[in-house]
């Protein structure tokens, strides 16, 4: 969409009119708060990353890198679950957040606004208290299970080794589900805002040019929404390749997430070195995938 | 029958008993219309008159309540806007932002799966002057020009008729000036039925062959422009297209040839093949400012007289228009060209005066 940006000669005029005091004013607030909770404690966990010792004695910088080898080694099938499980709850949040989306952005009339505050009542209640509901939602003795035992799906997710026991709780399958259900918002509101934009008088016109059910979808109304999928999707897996509640919670020693691991080795093991290698291992491989990802998605052509 | 056998053979497009209704309100009532294969007809008619509405049916874009539509011998009623070999210059021109402009142009041609696309939407970019623009993204592109993609995107598929949705609305006068004859130009080139619906009468006139002039759903009249304009049948139809001074008359007998009209008091004589056959009541005489003429109250040449009293005038630069207000207190509007001829002054005493070959008769309302 063209904005009306005023021309860069103007802004520059504006600017030394002005100089740089006001902006900087306004941003110290944010910058500060940048610099002492998020810069100092990056810098402060790198370097517990490269350090060697113990808890009893102490722990020394001596920029010893076998900490990342250490962690890669022992810890790598839990960063890939933990990729896989944020990919497939991603992929299955944009399945049941799109349709969503399109039906609140263009068919939902007067009830827009309480269908939007609808997507968003969940967090009125803690996160740890709606993951504990699916506790309830999926147990053996519940209807979900029931109604799931009865169709022949449990044996079915048994076969493709998403769950065990004829039951649901504490697999695989329990673990997405709660990482489904908690980031459902996050990516149907980014989602709501790129479809609502969308101009439907495209849609017309591409029915007027040949276009079937189909190809109305994929080559003009799938192309327009991209900057709410790109942002509904990082909003997504970027969270939720961290999480570890929902396995926690949900899960079973098969389904443990890099979050847990550094939780424990932060918090039980008290292996701080190790602990902080795995969390910048985690950080360092969002950034390189989620880079990797908008450049693939070009949004910046999109908008 | 093979597809490109129906193909030639149509282009013709046909109206049967449309109608569309929304609830309780008639948008379209009942229009039955024949538009011949290559023709320029516009659709004129005032905001709300049911002719977006019937382009949009033709499109498929809206399903008819009641009625068919035919293309050649084909029943399109019921198929769907992608199986139709139709296509519209929709009047946001609908561009796909995302597309650069030689796939805005090629998106109908790859849809229908022809092969070799580019070089046919290149050549139709050619036809509207904008083979230079084509890796440029519409909203790198003015009005205008965006304009002249939609018509390239549309025109490039070969359609049997070509629909234009009020095209030149967004673009100012200018523009829309030139626009005009660009169209005129393409149409004739590329021999497509054009189908234009406009409320704006001097751009139907402009361009096309034939007008229907819509009004509350219907058809009110239908014709060549130049017929429109001087034989108006209603006098809705007299005062959309163009300004017309209206004389309620009877009819009170003959004289040479020539039928004798009393209104207010005052004796013209009109042309008897303008009458309206069959309606005798509720008669008006129309009269269009510029075939009136200030004469002297000596000068006998024209037979049709009457007396007024300049109520207004308003120099445009062409012409002179007045006002002339008579003694019925009718306010008739006169318009003399700017042709040296003397002007007249607020407050002057005047004669008017026409030849009843350049009056016109309009049924009752």
């Amino acid at each position: 969409m063209a904005f009306a940006v005023p021309s860069r000669g103007a802004r520059r005029t504006a600017k030394a009119r002005r100089g740089f005091a006001t902006p900087l004013i306004l941003l110290a607030p944010a910058l500060l708060w940048l610099i002492v909770f998020f810069i100092v404690p990056t810098i402060s966990l790198a370097s517990q990353s490269l350090q060697t010792g113990d808890i009893d004695n102490g722990y020394v910088l001596t920029w010893h890198f076998q900490n990342y080898a250490d962690a890669l080694s022992r810890y790598w099938s839990q960063f890939a679950r933990s990729f896989g499980y944020a990919a497939i709850a991603t992929i299955g949040t944009l399945i049941l957040g799109y349709p969503l989306a399109w039906f609140i952005a263009h068919r939902s009339g007067r009830f827009k606004t309480m269908l939007l505050v609808l997507v968003v009542a969940p967090f009125f209640t803690n996160f740890l208290i709606r993951t504990l509901a699916w506790l309830i939602i999926l147990t053996d003795s519940g209807p979900v299970t029931a109604f799931f035992r009865a169709t022949g799906l449990t044996n079915l997710l048994q076969a493709v080794g998403l769950t065990d026991n004829n039951s649901l709780l504490f697999s695989h399958f329990a673990v997405i589900s709660g990482l489904i259900y908690n980031f459902l918002p996050f990516m149907v509101l980014p989602l709501y805002s790129s479809i609502e934009r969308l101009d439907l008088r495209l849609v017309d016109a591409a029915g007027d040019l040949y276009a079937n059910g189909w190809n109305k979808f994929w080559k003009v109304i799938w192309p327009l929404s991209l900057p709410g999928v790109v942002s509904g999707t990082l909003l997504t897996f970027i969270p939720a390749s961290g999480d570890y509640i929902n396995s926690k919670l949900l899960g079973n020693t098969q389904t443990v997430m890099i979050g847990q691991v550094i939780d424990s080795q932060f918090l039980r093991v008290l292996n701080y070195p190790l602990a902080a290698a795995l969390s910048f291992i985690l950080m360092i491989s969002i950034i390189v995938l989620v880079g990797a990802y908008v450049r693939a998605a070009g949004t910046e052509e999109l908008v | 029958m093979s597809e490109t056998a129906t193909r030639k053979a149509s282009g013709e497009l046909r109206l049967v008993e449309l109608v569309r209704t929304y609830d309780e309100f008639v948008a379209v009532d009942g229009i039955d219309l024949d538009v011949p294969a290559g023709s320029f007809f516009a659709l004129l008619g005032p905001s709300g008159c049911g002719k977006t509405t019937t382009l949009r049916m033709v499109a498929g874009l809206e399903t008819p309540t009641a009625g068919r539509i035919f293309l050649g011998p084909n029943d399109i009623t019921n198929t769907r806007a992608h199986q139709r070999r139709v296509n519209t210059v929709f009047q946001s021109y609908a561009l796909f932002p995302h597309l650069n402009i030689i796939d805005n142009v090629g998106f109908g041609l790859r849809q229908l799966k022809v092969d070799n696309w580019k070089p046919k939407a290149m050549a139709a970019l050619e036809l509207v002057k904008l083979a230079d623009r084509a890796k440029q993204k519409p909203r790198q592109l003015s009005g205008g020009m965006q304009q002249r993609v939609a018509l390239a995107r549309a025109i490039v598929n070969e359609p049997e008729v070509l629909l234009l949705d009020e095209p030149l609305g967004a673009l100012d006068l200018q523009l829309r000036r030139e626009m005009q004859i660009e169209l005129k130009r393409i149409q004739s080139e590329v021999g497509i039925t054009f189908i234009h619906v406009t409320h704006d009468q001097e751009e139907a006139m402009t361009m096309a062959d034939t007008i229907a002039v819509m009004r509350a759903g219907r058809i009110e009249q239908l014709g060549a422009p130049s017929d429109l304009y001087d034989r108006p049948a209603t006098p809705f139809v007299a005062n959309f297209l163009g300004q017309s001074n209206l004389l309620p008359f009877a009819i009170d007998g003959q004289t040479g040839g020539l039928v004798k009209a009393l209104s207010h008091g005052h004796t013209f004589l009109v042309r008897p093949d303008q009458l309206p056959s069959g309606v005798l009541e509720g008669l008006q005489l129309g009269i269009r400012p510029e075939k009136l003429r200030l004469v002297s109250s000596s000068d006998r040449t024209l037979t049709n007289r009457m007396d007024g009293v300049v109520s207004d005038v308003s120099f445009t630069g062409v012409a002179t228009t007045y006002l002339v207000r008579m003694p019925w207190d009718q306010e008739i509007t006169v318009t003399q060209p700017n042709d040296g001829s003397n002007r007249a002054r607020l407050g002057e005493q005047v004669t008017l005066g026409w030849d009843p070959h350049h009056s016109f008769v309009v049924g009752a309302s």
